[in-house]
């Protein structure tokens, strides 16, 4: 394996297809269109998470080491604002899902490419709109731009945020409306449903989610504009208007989002756990089945988000109960992944430590999400540290490990280049240290009493602040090594042919990189999903 | 390939029917029906979308995906606003504490309020 | 094997005509279905209020002109016959059938934003029922009422930039009609379009019930 920069341009591919800034601006190359996601998503991690830094050495003070509460307020809005609508809602669909979609389906592209390049743009213009939001004298309300603060008491950039949010909801809605027409209707001949890779369920799942609810939340944010705006109050009680209708129609979409944010991982995991221990996945339609019912019953819980906001107990019990019941799907991924584990010949190279780290940190989030489920326990804990550590269990140790895992396992494919191994088993490591002791202690502060979303704590929770902070120390590096030797790869890598990992799936029979068309002619199925041989 | 011509006349024939119909749920407004009155009105107006998504959007000819997703949208916002009037409506099962009660948000007690007041 | 005219109309990422059919009518159902959940929104804000308020309500519908609302159902109405028949134009190949329906459909969309414009939204402004720009009602269930005005203007306003999307995307396609390209290899557009334009119809034949016929009118 030699280090000496290799030329890949012997052969045509996706990459070599066309040079020059126009040709990727204009592409309508799934595959092109991809790789601009990839770049703008990581930009926009690295702005939320030089947020999430500041956050976290402010609060190494009892009374605050850097910020004013306004200023602080202005960070945490932000953070959660980028992080969730332009890092995790496009993550994996936007990166992973246009790259592969049409490649494991056998197909020449998405059923409509320039719809698809359009996503990308709308992306852009809603993101420029946040980060005008962010530089211009930022945004306080938090991600979730409450009403009435949202709509007439603050003095902050929220008009801004809330029509970026909006612009951007449209590039996710075309990205599932893309995806479920070419799922549908371009699947390569021999490829049933039952034969597709759990990926597909699991991005036509997301995709049902994105269609459904982003609406909701579009017409939502432009009510809060409006109402900043010509005074139309929908939500204001001075004309008999209810703050909670704001919550209801806001969190109808925000907690199927989470699903979006989650459920592309779940679907990658799919892939790895199959994958690296070279054995058909346990129980195919009970994985496929319960992504689509995590995407349905994930629409019929939203108020356990509201149950101390005034909502009625009656409403609050139903959700409660649904949300025990949208805990059962994902219970049934991990059982079943566990169950392709067991006597399969497991490796751990990198991808593999992702998946791991996905299941074992998946599952504590989703375990306490349950508390939080619970009216009971979330009458203490809402609003506090313990519902920050939730989701960041699910959003770091589950989605963010999800979306590592695919781009250790995809890169060679993407890029045609392998990346060093060690180094990519080294930053697994570190990132999964860090991330523990990020986020554990913040379940002990929850429980203790911390409130989320405020400057200043009273001195006593100090220690556990400090190993946060520490952690997320670690984190940073842990996420900064990937991007070293991933760059590094793209140049001095070793060449990684069609199928470096012996994986099944059709993208994995197309040399890498992938001509632009993909397949010279179109596949025919025959076999199963994951025919591994056991 | 075409895809299915449908004839002008049955184009007419619902554009006509659209007509009366429209025509009949004006008229209805001014009969006194209490609350019937709304629920006529949605109900011609269910009959006139009908029309239109099966004739003019050519759903009674198109694969039976389309009726999929129709329904599917459907079913999406009565969840929506089912499930968001289920926390309004049974606000009042609780009894308010005296001197708390707002003399704007009084929510009304379910089930009577839909179908008994005026 | 197709011939050269219909392979023009074949993208390259389809494997036939038909394939290719059968995904923009579903990529424009299933655009629909976000625009239901788009406007349910409102509707859901909409039922909410109207059942906590109910008198306030039917006080606003009542301000409303019935006349004026039942003539621009009828004018959506005969709009919609106009692009069906545009649609089966672009299907049989008539050229000028096709841009002559076009043409109908355009103008009777613009008539239903004008006829809003002039004599409706005007009216309600001079009259002092526009919250947030003029509003100056200060009878009983003033509070109410302005919440119905609230959404009367935020439903009809949402409704009405769809009608005017709409009229572009029509502009757009009357002039490719003109050009001769949409023939029955090549009709996609105008029976998405067609669709686009129904759905908004449909969305006024609840509204117009919903907004204008409330507590009835005897």
């Amino acid at each position: 394996m030699t280090t000496a920069a290799v030329n890949l341009d012997s052969r045509a591919h996706y990459l070599n297809a066309d040079y020059g800034i126009k040709s990727w601006l204009l592409t309508t190359d799934h595959k092109r269109i991809a790789i601009l996601y990839l770049v703008s998503i990581t930009l926009f991690f690295l702005v939320g998470g030089i947020a999430a830094v500041l956050i976290r050495i402010h609060l190494i003070e009892p009374n605050g080491a850097i910020f004013e509460p306004g200023a602080y307020n202005k960070l945490f809005s932000m953070h959660g604002i980028i992080m969730v609508f332009f890092f995790l809602i496009p993550s994996i669909p936007a990166v992973f899902g246009n790259f592969l979609v049409p490649m494991m389906i056998g197909a020449r592209d998405l059923a409509f490419p320039k719809l698809n390049l359009l996503s990308w743009y709308i992306y852009m213009v809603g993101g420029v709109l946040v980060l005008y939001a962010v530089i211009w004298g930022g945004v306080d309300t938090g991600w979730t731009f409450y009403t009435p603060l949202s709509t007439t008491y603050v003095n902050t950039n929220v008009i801004s945020a809330a029509l970026g949010v909006f612009i951007a909801g449209f590039s996710s809605i075309l990205t599932g409306l893309n995806f479920v027409v070419t799922i549908h209707k371009m699947r390569a001949p021999g490829m049933t449903w039952f034969r597709m890779p759990l990926f597909l369920w699991a991005m036509y799942a997301t995709s049902l989610i994105q269609i459904l609810g982003t609406p909701v939340v579009a017409i939502t944010l432009a009510l809060v504009a409006l109402e900043r705006v010509f005074h139309v109050g929908v939500f204001d009680p001075a004309v008999g208007g209810d703050p909670i209708l704001f919550q209801h129609l806001f969190w109808f979409y925000s907690h199927p989002a989470v699903y979006i944010m989650i459920l592309p991982s779940m679907g990658v995991v799919s892939e790895l756990i199959t994958c690296f221990s070279k054995k058909r996945i346990f129980g195919y339609s009970f994985v496929a089945f319960s992504s689509v019912a995590i995407a349905v019953i994930s629409f019929l819980v939203w108020g356990h988000h509201m149950f101390v906001s005034g909502q009625s107990i009656y409403a609050g019990i139903i959700f409660s109960a649904l949300s025990f019941a949208v805990a059962i799907p994902s219970a049934i991924k991990v059982f079943n992944w566990t169950a392709t584990l067991y006597k399969g010949s497991v490796s751990y190279q990198a991808p593999m430590l992702y998946a791991i780290g996905f299941i074992g940190l998946f599952t504590m989030g989703g375990l306490t999400g349950l508390f939080l489920a619970t009216l009971a326990v979330d009458t203490h804990v809402h609003d506090t540290y313990f519902v920050v550590g939730h989701f960041h269990y699910i959003m770091v140790g589950g989605a963010m490990m999800g979306y590592l895992g695919a781009l250790h396992f995809w890169w060679p494919k993407i890029t045609g280049r392998l990346y060093p191994d060690g180094w990519a088993r080294l930053a697994a490591a570190v990132i999964f240290i860090g991330f523990n002791l990020t986020f554990f202690p913040q379940y002990l502060l929850g429980f203790l009493g911390m409130p989320r979303r405020i400057a200043i704590y009273p001195p006593e929770f100090q220690v556990l602040n400090v190993m946060s902070s520490a952690g997320a120390s670690i984190l940073a590096v842990g996420y900064a090594i990937p991007l070293v030797y991933l760059i590094w790869s793209m140049r001095y890598g070793p060449v990684a042919g069609p199928n470096p990992w012996g994986a099944k799936g059709l993208e994995w029979e197309t040399p890498s990189p992938p001509p632009t068309e993909n397949f010279p002619q179109t596949p025919v199925v025959t076999e199963e999903a994951y025919a591994y041989g056991k | 390939m075409q895809g299915h011509v449908v004839p002008k006349k049955t184009y007419f024939f619902i554009f006509g029917s659209l007509l009366a119909l429209t025509a009949l749920t004006t008229g209805m407004a001014y009969v006194d029906l209490g609350q019937w009155n709304t629920i006529v009105a949605l109900i011609i107006a269910c009959c006139k979308a009908t029309l239109v998504v099966l004739f003019f959007m050519h759903l009674r000819w198109s694969p039976r995906l389309m009726r999929v997703v129709l329904l599917s949208a459907i079913l999406w916002l009565a969840i929506l606003i089912s499930l968001t009037t289920t926390d309004f409506f049974s606000r009042g099962w609780t009894p308010i504490p005296e001197g708390w009660e707002s003399s704007l948000l009084r929510p009304p007690t379910l089930p009577g309020n839909l179908l008994h007041r005026r | 094997m197709a011939d050269s005219h219909a392979a023009s109309a074949l993208a390259h990422q389809f494997e036939d005509l038909e394939q290719q059919h059968d995904a923009a009518s579903l990529g424009m159902w299933i655009f629909l279905a976000t625009e239901v959940m788009f406007f349910g929104g409102l509707f859901a804000g909409y039922t909410i209020y109207r059942n906590l308020y109910p008198p306030g309500f039917a006080a606003g519908s009542h301000m409303l002109n019935v006349t004026i609302g039942a003539i621009n159902t009828a004018v959506l109405i005969c709009s919609s016959l106009t692009m069906a028949l545009a649609v089966r134009a672009a299907q049989m190949g008539k050229k000028n059938s096709l841009v002559a329906f076009l043409l109908l459909t355009i103008a009777l969309g613009l008539a239903f934003v004008l006829i809003k414009l002039t004599l409706e939204w005007r009216h309600d402004y001079w009259e002092g029922f526009a919250p947030g720009l003029n509003f100056t009602f200060a009878g009983p269930n003033a509070k109410s009422l302005e919440l119905f005005f609230c959404f009367y203007f935020l439903m009809t306003g949402v409704h009405a930039l769809h009608m005017v999307v709409g009229v572009g995307v029509l502009g757009v396609l009357l002039v490719q009609a003109g050009k001769g390209r949409f023939g029955p290899d090549r009709f996609n557009a105008v029976e998405t379009a067609g669709l686009y334009w129904h759905f908004v119809d449909i969305v006024w034949i609840f509204l117009f019930p919903l907004l204008y016929l409330i507590g009835g009118r005897y």
